[in-house]
């Protein structure tokens, strides 16, 4: 018997100890009509030849482990940037609890939004009761300060008016009528969840914008965009601008309802861009962008008022957030501190340093178009090579900026561009033409363990290792722990390559 | 008579207190959820008296944030998905399959990706096109891509999302057509998430998928033998239906076939030749079972493997239902396990003790893990179910002592009030309450995922329960919440 009270085996060994393991051989050599051993490798083998990478790329309708999610995850997460907001998704509820539980086992903190329960008498009759009633309940229930709607496919599919059944349930004073209850249709099965970002964006922004009269002030509007580093990123764009002396307001704020502390409260709201400078947020003289792809309708609406727009693929590394320092400086009209400016020479000087381990590693690099471009960029500072990057949300355009950027660096050169494709995709291109290391977020350990490259969790969703998103990776500071990530991996590597006690250990260094 | 929990009358006001929050048509509908366990008449039996009042498994009060989920996580995440030779379509929009890749820990053994799909996320990934023109067409290809990628897989299931059902695909006439062109089991699965009001209706649906779809199969050969039977409703969360296999082994008996948890589609197909049919999740799996008794005959009986009372007491259950030698072999075997329940009880009942739960769960734990914290020592305070139906709450009242609050489709306003006003000792439930709960300071295990833990059936399982209650119970960080200049204000 393997199990003891004073070791305890849990999963992780129980089903490595003899009397499990002839269990198992058991039940697959009697029960389980397996394929035989042989025959499982032959397919193994042949699934990352290049016979099969041709038969997999040319798919046409099978998806396979795609890196993108839908619309009103991006949805809610624009939302829950807001002071006490509460996220509305009209249509089935299952949906609801999915997005919930997809954001808590990311940030590790509770993730607040409710449903308008729709089943099949609402598929027949339309939402209008379950908005109604479910508005009038959210309310008394959450005490909230807005309400953001939008909605799961369902309610897509049946054509449901959403600002018809808010303005009916203002009559019918499910909510004041003076209470704001922006909403966006938000439909599944139109791009991925940077888009349900953008259109949840545009229509709080519009609700608060409508029928403002503009007065232009030096103010500048920044919206973050999907970012799963949000807590960490946020803080640190705030740092920078307060240390420039900027006037700013972050569109959608989540870093503090993301990081609750425990002290014995649950607080469903935190912190949040503030309702009034929501609406005050008309008169910036521009807003930037922090990633292109979460805001090209948002920023439509922002040149419509009259503002001033720019958009940049989530600044990360040297070359990133000069830019968009520089740019800011360009809108505000403040000089860049020496604080700053030391810190980038900080972030250089930790680069020279270790540019030996990392001068012409090549990385396979996949995640939303904006982290991509910006991953890419960053590696080839380093002296990496960006062999393959994909993004499964990406679109052609996104492709031609990506070959445009690889083009403006030497260490871009032969890279390959991969947008719409799916991680299954990925895994025949590495399995053919394998690259040092892998940059992405959990779903790629799968890759790691199947083709032995090294990941490095750098994007939403990280799901098996904690709290990383409460360092940023924005900014010279968060470029240097970006910096540190890939170097640990490379590093680590290293001594496993080299850790066998009398046989590989030749060069188990001390110093490296 | 004295209530068998101390403050019963507490919660009888808690729920008053609780209700009034609510708007008055919400208020009537959601009282009829809430209640608290009932005294035993005389001449009644704690099946029909304890919680039968209860009202479950009508649809959730809109706006209310309920804590459940929908038809297609019943089908593909709990009762498909863990079927590992067969390659499961997330058939719609992209979402659904996503939140659900890789999340129960359906554990399995084989090749990923090569012969087993457990940890995939397949998706026909519709378009506006695909919800304007339909989605058969790309359904089809879908399946010849499958069949050409994964030539491994042993039949393909398609679960429906919410758009299927609206825009009049016929799924059922694809599945007929593909399994002549590649001769493999489709399984067409109407379980779209606007479907009945809970996961609840998932799972009657793919077992009326199972009956319809699978059953006939032609299965594989095995030497069948008077003692084989099939583990129903264990999905291998954390390896549970190993640590459950491995006592049946124990006391003589052959597992066929493994539902769902580990399954493959063989087991799927064997399984009407067994002699008995055992039962742990009875909520999910219930209708399959009568299914079988009725058309091959097989009878079904329910067991329950959390903590050595239920475990015992289930050896024997289900081995009265054999011969002497199985008979003699389950009494060793509770004799064989007996040292190890002492020690396990020796180390952490001192630490666990007196210690109050409350549980919110999906619809077999909120009764069956009961037992398992009283032999620790522990206490129920109160108990509720996601999707659990009138059947489920008779079978609580055997397990639940008079006074527990007891809880149907609970909102998330009303189970933070029930924490907060009781302050149990640990609250067993689900990741979307983990985070809200810890934040008030109370320790938390999820109950559906074992917390990344397990396994928690059987002998091997008890041990792992017992010190994951403790570490979660008696971990120093609920002692440093108050900064020490706060503590006096």
């Amino acid at each position: 018997m393997p199990q003891s009270a004073d070791k305890v085996l849990d999963h992780t060994k129980l089903f490595h100890e003899p009397e499990y393991k002839q269990m198992l051989e058991n039940k697959r050599a009697k029960y389980e009509n397996a394929t035989p051993a042989p025959q499982v490798t032959e397919i193994l083998d042949w699934t990352k030849s290049w016979d099969y990478r041709e038969k997999n790329l040319a798919r046409e309708a099978l998806v396979v482990n795609p890196a993108k999610a839908c619309q009103p995850l991006g949805a809610v997460f624009a939302a829950a940037g807001y002071e006490g907001t509460m996220s509305f998704v009209h249509g089935s509820q299952g949906c609801v609890a999915y997005y919930r539980s997809h954001l808590s086992r990311h940030f590790k903190e509770p993730a607040s939004a409710v449903s308008s329960s729709m089943t099949e008498d609402a598929a027949v009759f339309g939402g209008l009761v379950n908005m109604v009633d479910g508005l009038a309940n959210t309310y008394a229930l959450y005490e909230p300060k807005m309400i953001a709607v939008s909605t799961t496919c369902m309610a897509e599919v049946i054509g449901d008016d959403l600002n018809s059944f808010i303005l009916q349930a203002k009559d019918k004073e499910s909510v004041p009528a003076d209470f704001d209850v922006p909403f966006a249709h938000t439909p599944a099965f139109v791009g991925s969840h940077v888009d349900g970002y953008d259109n949840m964006q545009k229509g709080i922004l519009g609700h608060f914008w409508k029928d403002a009269k503009r007065k232009e002030n030096q103010s500048i509007n920044i919206i973050p965009g999907f970012d799963g580093y949000a807590v960490g990123n946020i803080r640190e764009l705030n740092r920078m601008l307060d240390a420039m002396g900027v006037s700013y307001t972050v569109l959608s704020d989540v870093s503090d309802v993301y990081d609750t502390p425990s002290d014995g409260q649950f607080r469903m709201y935190d912190g949040g861009t503030r309702l009034d400078a929501a609406k005050k947020a008309v008169n910036a003289k521009a807003t930037v962008s922090m990633q292109e792809y979460c805001t090209r309708k948002t920023l439509e609406l922002c040149e419509k008022v009259g503002q001033q727009t720019a958009a940049f693929h989530y600044p990360m590394g040297v070359g990133g957030t000069d830019d968009f320092l520089v740019k800011i400086s360009e809108l505000s009209g403040k000089a860049i501190p020496d604080s700053l400016t030391l810190e980038r020479g900080r972030l250089v000087d930790a680069m020279a340093d270790s540019q030996a381990y990392l001068h012409g590693k090549t990385y396979a690099i996949y995640g939303d178009p904006d982290f991509v471009y910006a991953m890419a960029r960053f590696v080839m500072e380093t002296g990496g090579e960006p062999t393959h990057c994909l993004a499964t949300n990406g679109s052609k355009e996104w492709k031609e900026q990506m070959e445009a950027l690889l083009a403006s660096s030497p260490f871009g050169k032969g890279c390959q561009v991969w947008a719409g494709k799916d991680l299954w995709h990925l895994r025949s291109i590495l399995a053919t033409e394998p690259t040092d290391l892998l940059i992405g977020n959990s779903y790629g350990k799968y890759l790691e363990r199947d083709l032995g490259i090294p990941l490095i969790r750098l994007t939403f969703p990280i799901f098996d290792r904690h709290h990383h998103h409460r360092f940023p990776t924005w900014g010279y500071q968060g470029g240097l722990n970006v910096l540190v990530k890939i170097l640990d991996t490379v590093l680590d590597k290293l001594d496993t390559d080299t850790g066998t006690l009398g046989e590989t250990d030749i060069s188990f260094d001390l110093t490296r | 008579m004295a209530k068998d929990l101390e403050d019963g009358a507490d919660h009888t006001s808690l729920i008053e207190e609780v209700l009034a929050a609510y708007p008055k048509k919400a208020q009537k509908r959601r009282a009829k959820h809430l209640s608290t366990a009932g005294p035993v008449e005389d001449g009644e039996t704690e099946i029909v008296s304890k919680c039968d009042t209860v009202k479950s498994n009508v649809k959730s009060v809109p706006g209310v944030m309920t804590i459940r989920g929908c038809a297609y996580a019943g089908s593909k995440g709990v009762v498909w998905g863990p079927v590992k030779d067969m390659v499961h379509i997330s058939h719609g929009p992209v979402g659904c399959g996503h939140y659900s890749w890789s999340q129960r820990r359906n554990y399995y053994t084989g090749t990923t990706g090569v012969d087993s799909f457990v940890t995939f996320q397949f998706t026909t990934d519709f378009q506006e096109k695909d919800i304007v023109f339909g989605g058969d067409k790309k359904l089809e290809k879908t399946i010849d891509e499958i069949n050409e990628l994964f030539p491994l897989s042993k039949a393909i299931s398609v679960q429906s999302e919410c758009p299927i059902g609206l825009i009049g695909d016929d799924i059922e006439a694809v599945a007929k057509k593909k399994k002549k062109d590649i001769g493999k089991t489709i399984v067409p699965v109407r379980c779209e998430g606007f479907r009945g009001v809970s996961q609840s209706l998932g799972h009657h649906i793919a077992n009326d998928c199972i009956r319809d779809w699978v059953l006939d199969g032609e299965g594989s050969e095995y030497e069948a033998t008077d003692y084989d039977v099939n583990i129903i409703g264990d999905y291998n969360i954390g390896g549970d239906a190993w640590s459950s296999r491995i006592l049946l082994e124990e006391i003589g008996l052959n597992v066929v076939g493994s539902w769902s948890g580990d399954a493959t589609l063989a087991e799927m197909e064997n399984a009407p030749k067994a002699k008995l049919n055992l039962i742990h999740c009875y909520r999910s799996m219930n209708y399959i079972c009568r299914h079988m008794e009725e058309n091959h005959g097989v009878p079904w009986m329910e067991y329950n493997f959390f903590g050595p009372s239920q475990i015992a007491a289930s050896l024997r259950a289900i081995a009265a239902k054999f011969d002497k030698t199985i008979q003699d072999k389950a009494e060793e075997v509770i004799a064989k396990y007996q040292p190890l329940v002492d020690e396990v009880l020796a180390k952490y009942k001192p630490r666990l003790e007196g210690k109050k739960v409350m549980l919110y769960v999906g619809g077999l734990r909120p009764r069956h893990v009961v037992t398992a914290y009283h032999d620790l020592g522990m206490e129920i305070a109160g108990t509720g179910y996601e999707f659990a139906h009138g059947d489920d709450y008779k079978r609580t009242g055997e397990y639940v002592k008079e006074g527990t609050l007891i809880y149907d489709d609970v909102t998330g306003y009303e189970l933070e009030k029930f924490i907060e006003k009781i302050r149990p000792d640990l609250v067993g439930s689900g990741i979307k309450e983990k985070y809200p709960t810890q934040k008030m300071g109370i320790p938390f295990r999820q109950m559906h995922s074992w917390d990344y833990s397990g396994p928690y059936h059987g002998y091997d399982g008890f041990a792992i329960f017992a010190r994951d209650m403790d570490l979660a119970i008696n971990n120093p960080v609920w002692g440093l919440f108050d900064a020490p200049w706060k503590k006096s204000a």
